[in-house]
């Protein structure tokens, strides 16, 4: 009877609305409630608007990473979060030993950068060894297998750097030209901190579109990404170029780290999994395999998880909404994914099997 | 360059240096100075250096199989060598832990180590040890490959049993200790009673008896089996149902057997078994991935902790007011919201596929698991502070929580569920499943209802992991948010494919492995997930299909697959 019943009314469709609808319209009761209570003014929304930018960018340099992969290898990277925590780690030791032996006082951005260079030639090799180990032998294997190795090589990679560098978490040290904030003129003022991550992603992203968009390995990339046996027949060596997307991803990703460690200090091994987790979330929001898709999904998953949970939940006298930030963020997966699994920006992929 | 590679002594060179740069990185997360508290042969051979000695015997065995040389004795010589390189690269790792202070980095580098790793030797006699050590142990990997293949696994199989019984002394020393007349064979076996690993004779004795009767086994020209299934059809019937008899009456009397906290390890297990048979509906037979299954297990469990804690109101510390009803009551109750929830969680997801689906249920996993320790959900599941006093099991108002009953509960939940699995493999909705993992879209095509179809693989995979949570709950007595975290569904993915996606046994393989094993060394607690990891990535590339797999399934994956990935 039930079959029957389900038959007739297309009962998922009745319900998948349904879901969209009441979230739908609790969001929006929460807001106009939110505002009209008048609780925060707009410095606040203000200051929740940037740090989502920030946050975003964070995710967005992440994401690529997953995108990139995604599009070639039709996999989840699951060690990808574990590669953006290599990185903050490595880039760790280097920031103190700078700081130690003074250098960091002396010449911040010089330091800075080569921290930067560090965590990011750290987080290449860390994706190409897992790349190497893990993915390449199983190129022709059904999907969940390459999935359970990379679950494997996160666990491991994690565990790994917990036991080599201990399990308490570590501070990043404080860099002076990072502290305080710029004032805007009024109320309005930004972190200096904030100013540096959202500028930096902005130029690696850049670099990056660039890069894949005009030069030879980007077109050759983009050639595997639509079809891998063509591409090899045009001459592409396909496994080279998976190599350079997975470096491209995880140079991006360990630039991401070290601007996390710089904005929220605190850094261990299993720094990388939320963000990753949030990271993919946007790549999927923005239309998987999908640069730009990637880079507009961050920035708004970003923003929206900064702003939601006070704006959404607020108003509906909920106590402690920023825990549910993260439900909030998965929540706009699923939906996204219930009424456009496309993505935002996703058109490519509706036709390629997902 | 080219000259290099080509050349034959690159293949030592190459093993050798995966060797050593693995012992290195053994050394250094701290595995080999924490396992050398553990003695196997007490006295003599410690398990740190166990773990150097199987990884140099390792890089020996493959050095020697990859070799291109026409001579035997020239192979077990490259597997030497191989050996000798990798122990090169820790006496380098040794020599550059003073000067560069590589403490400060890595915590595990500590003078212990060293002594560990140079056998308490210093300058060119603790490099002149490790080498010949390492050459011999190199040359130990190269004989092993070079024998029959028959004598082969008999060798390594008693040296695993070796290791394993050194490992597990006291476990069963005290398991056995319960049994009249066999203490004069522990103490000749494992030594007087505060020395932990075998003695030099029992070592050798267990390695005689395994190596030999695996010899043995192997000369016999047909299999145990293959003489039953000749003989006649009723004693064939007489043998299978006397095996199972067997086997109940030992599963039966396990408890008594094993003692309160192996006992206790088994239950752990057993629930882990319930929620893979659950998850292997949905993944093994519906080809659904489900990364958030975790969720129904923690519905179940929050479910029996709120309908029959005992402890209610401010005065007992807690803010839930459930209604206290019994185990019994609540366990159908637990069980059917579960069921709802794997239909309500279901449905949204129905047009999602593939990663997409891992990824969404993940999500649905970390909701609730964030939803149950939130202080919004406080008043009603108490939040970070989960819920206190949970109502033990009773029952006719004996209490059944002691871990040696506990484990008759379960077993009975475990036929449950492999009844139910059993009896779906092969029905109607059991075909559509196999279905439906093939091929979705040929499924439809050939009239199967993918609605219907998918909502009850996510039912009934809910309902056993509701199931396993209600008894985790009345089990603990206590629940707390972060029982649920995502790693649970990860244990119970890897569980079932160890086990062999899809096989009913391999389920219990799967939990007994990676459940079962972890709880028994202790001292591997630290490097569980660790070794979880590797054990995970080598799996796949060695043995995808599980260790005892399912027919169809092991055929799909050893079929060349043309085209894309």
């Amino acid at each position: 009877m039930l079959k029957r019943a389900l038959e007739r009314f297309t009962l998922t469709d009745f319900l998948m609305w349904l879901v969209g609808t009441v979230i739908v319209s609790l969001v929006v009761v929460g807001s106009i409630a939110t505002l009209r209570a008048g609780e925060y003014t707009s410095r606040h929304w203000f200051d929740f608007f940037i740090f989502g930018l920030a946050q975003g960018s964070i995710y967005a340099l992440i994401a690529l990473g997953y995108t990139l992969v995604y599009g070639i290898l039709r996999m989840i990277n699951f060690a990808h979060s574990e590669v953006f925590m290599s990185g903050a780690y490595i880039g760790y030791f280097v920031a103190t030993s700078f700081n130690r032996s003074g250098f960091m006082d002396k010449s911040p951005y010089v330091a800075l950068l080569i921290v930067m260079a560090v965590a990011m030639l750290t987080s290449v090799t860390v994706a190409v060894l897992v790349e190497r180990i893990a993915y390449r032998p199983l190129r022709r294997a059904p999907r969940l297998v390459p999935l359970i190795t990379a679950i494997g090589a996160s666990f491991f990679l994690q565990e790994a750097f917990r036991t080599l560098f201990g399990s308490q978490s570590k501070a990043y040290p404080d860099v002076d030209v990072l502290k305080g904030t710029v004032s805007l003129g009024g109320d309005f003022a930004i972190q200096k901190i904030q100013i540096l991550v959202i500028l930096a992603a902005g130029l690696l992203m850049a670099a990056l579109y660039y890069f894949v968009m005009k030069t030879r390995t980007g077109k050759a990339m983009r050639a595997v990404s639509e079809d891998k046996d063509t591409a090899a027949l045009m001459g592409i060596n396909v496994d080279s170029i998976i190599v350079r997307t997975f470096v491209l991803g995880a140079a991006a990703a360990g630039a991401g780290g070290v601007l996390y460690s710089l904005m929220f200090r605190q850094i261990n091994a299993y720094m990388g999994f939320v963000p990753g987790i949030k990271a993919f979330t946007a790549a999927v929001l923005g239309g998987v395999g999908n640069i730009p898709g990637a880079m507009l999904g961050s920035l708004f998953l970003g923003i929206f998880e900064s702003i939601g949970p006070i704006l959404f939940l607020d108003g509906l006298g909920i106590a402690a909404p920023y825990q549910l930030k993260d439900v909030i963020a998965f929540s706009m997966l699923v939906l996204v994914l219930i009424f456009r699994p496309t993505g935002i920006l996703g058109e490519r992929l509706a036709k390629a099997k997902a | 360059m080219k000259k290099i590679l080509s050349s034959s002594w690159f293949i030592p060179l190459q093993i050798g240096s995966i060797a050593g740069i693995t012992g290195i990185l053994m050394s250094l997360v701290g595995m080999v100075e924490e396992f050398a508290k553990r003695d196997i042969i007490a006295g003599i051979i410690e398990m740190g250096q166990t773990l150097v000695f199987i990884n140099l015997l390792v890089a020996g065995y493959f050095a020697a199989s990859r070799s291109q040389r026409a001579q035997a004795y020239l192979r077990v010589i490259e597997g030497g060598l191989a050996g000798a390189i990798a122990t090169f690269f820790l006496w380098i790792l040794v020599q550059l832990i003073p000067p560069l202070d590589l403490r400060s980095i890595f915590l595990n580098a500590s003078p212990a180590l060293i002594k560990v790793l140079t056998f308490d030797r210093e300058g060119a006699a603790a490099l002149g040890v490790m080498l010949t050590a390492g050459f011999l142990s190199g040359l130990a990997g190269g004989l092993i490959q070079s024998l029959p293949a028959r004598y082969r696994t008999a060798v390594v199989r008693g040296l695993i049993w070796v290791a394993m019984l050194g490992l597990l002394q006291d476990l069963i020393r005290v398991t056995l200790l319960n049994f009249p007349g066999v203490g004069t064979a522990l103490q000749w076996m494992f030594g007087s009673r505060n020395e932990k690993g075998l003695s030099v004779a029992g070592a050798i004795a267990v390695f005689v008896v395994v190596t030999g009767g695996s010899i043995l086994q192997s000369n016999q020209a047909t299999s145990l089996s293959a003489r039953v299934g000749r003989l006649p059809a009723k004693q064939q019937q007489f043998i299978r149902w006397g095996g199972l008899l067997l086997a109940g009456a030992i599963v039966f009397y396990l408890p008594q057997v094993l003692g309160l906290y192996l006992s206790e390890v088994a239950n752990q297990v057993g629930l882990f078994i319930l929620m893979g048979l659950g998850l292997n509906i949905v993944v093994g037979f519906a080809g659904l991935l489900d990364l958030g299954y975790v969720a129904f297990f923690a519905i179940g469990a929050y479910v029996m902790g709120y309908l029959t804690t005992t402890a209610i109101g401010p005065e007992s510390g807690q803010i839930i007011y459930g209604p206290q009803l019994n185990f019994w009551q609540a366990l159908p109750i637990a069980v059917l919201i579960s069921l709802v929830a794997g239909v309500i969680l279901g449905v949204p997801v129905l047009n999602i596929r593939g990663d997409y689906l891992a990824i969404v249920t993940l999500g649905f996993g970390e909701i609730i698991r964030i939803l149950a320790g939130s202080d919004f959900l406080k008043p009603y599941i108490g939040g970070s502070q989960g819920i206190v006093q949970v109502a033990p099991i009773t029952i006719a108002g004996v209490d059944f929580n002691s871990p040696q009953k506990l484990y008759y509960l379960i077993i009975l939940g475990i036929l449950l569920a492999t009844f139910v699995s059993w009896r779906l493999r092969d029905s109607r909705i059991g075909r559509a499943w196999k279905a439906l993992r093939e091929d979705e879209d040929v499924a439809q095509a050939m009239g199967i209802h993918l609605v219907s179809t998918k909502l009850m693989a996510f039912a009934t995979g809910a309902a056993f992991a509701g199931m396993s949570g209600a008894i985790f709950a009345s089990k603990i007595g206590s629940i707390y948010p972060h029982s649920f975290k995502l790693l649970v569904s990860i244990n119970v993915l890897a569980l079932i494919i160890v086990g062999g996606m899809g096989s009913l046994p391999g389920v219990f393989v799967g939990a007994l492995i990676l459940v079962g094993l972890p709880e028994l060394l202790r001292e591997f607690s630290e490097y569980r997930l660790l070794i979880y990891g590797v054990l995970l990535i080598i799996m796949m590339l060695t043995k995808p299909e599980g260790f005892i797999p399912e027919t169809t399934h092991k055929r799909e994956l050893h079929e060349e697959e043309p085209g894309t990935v």
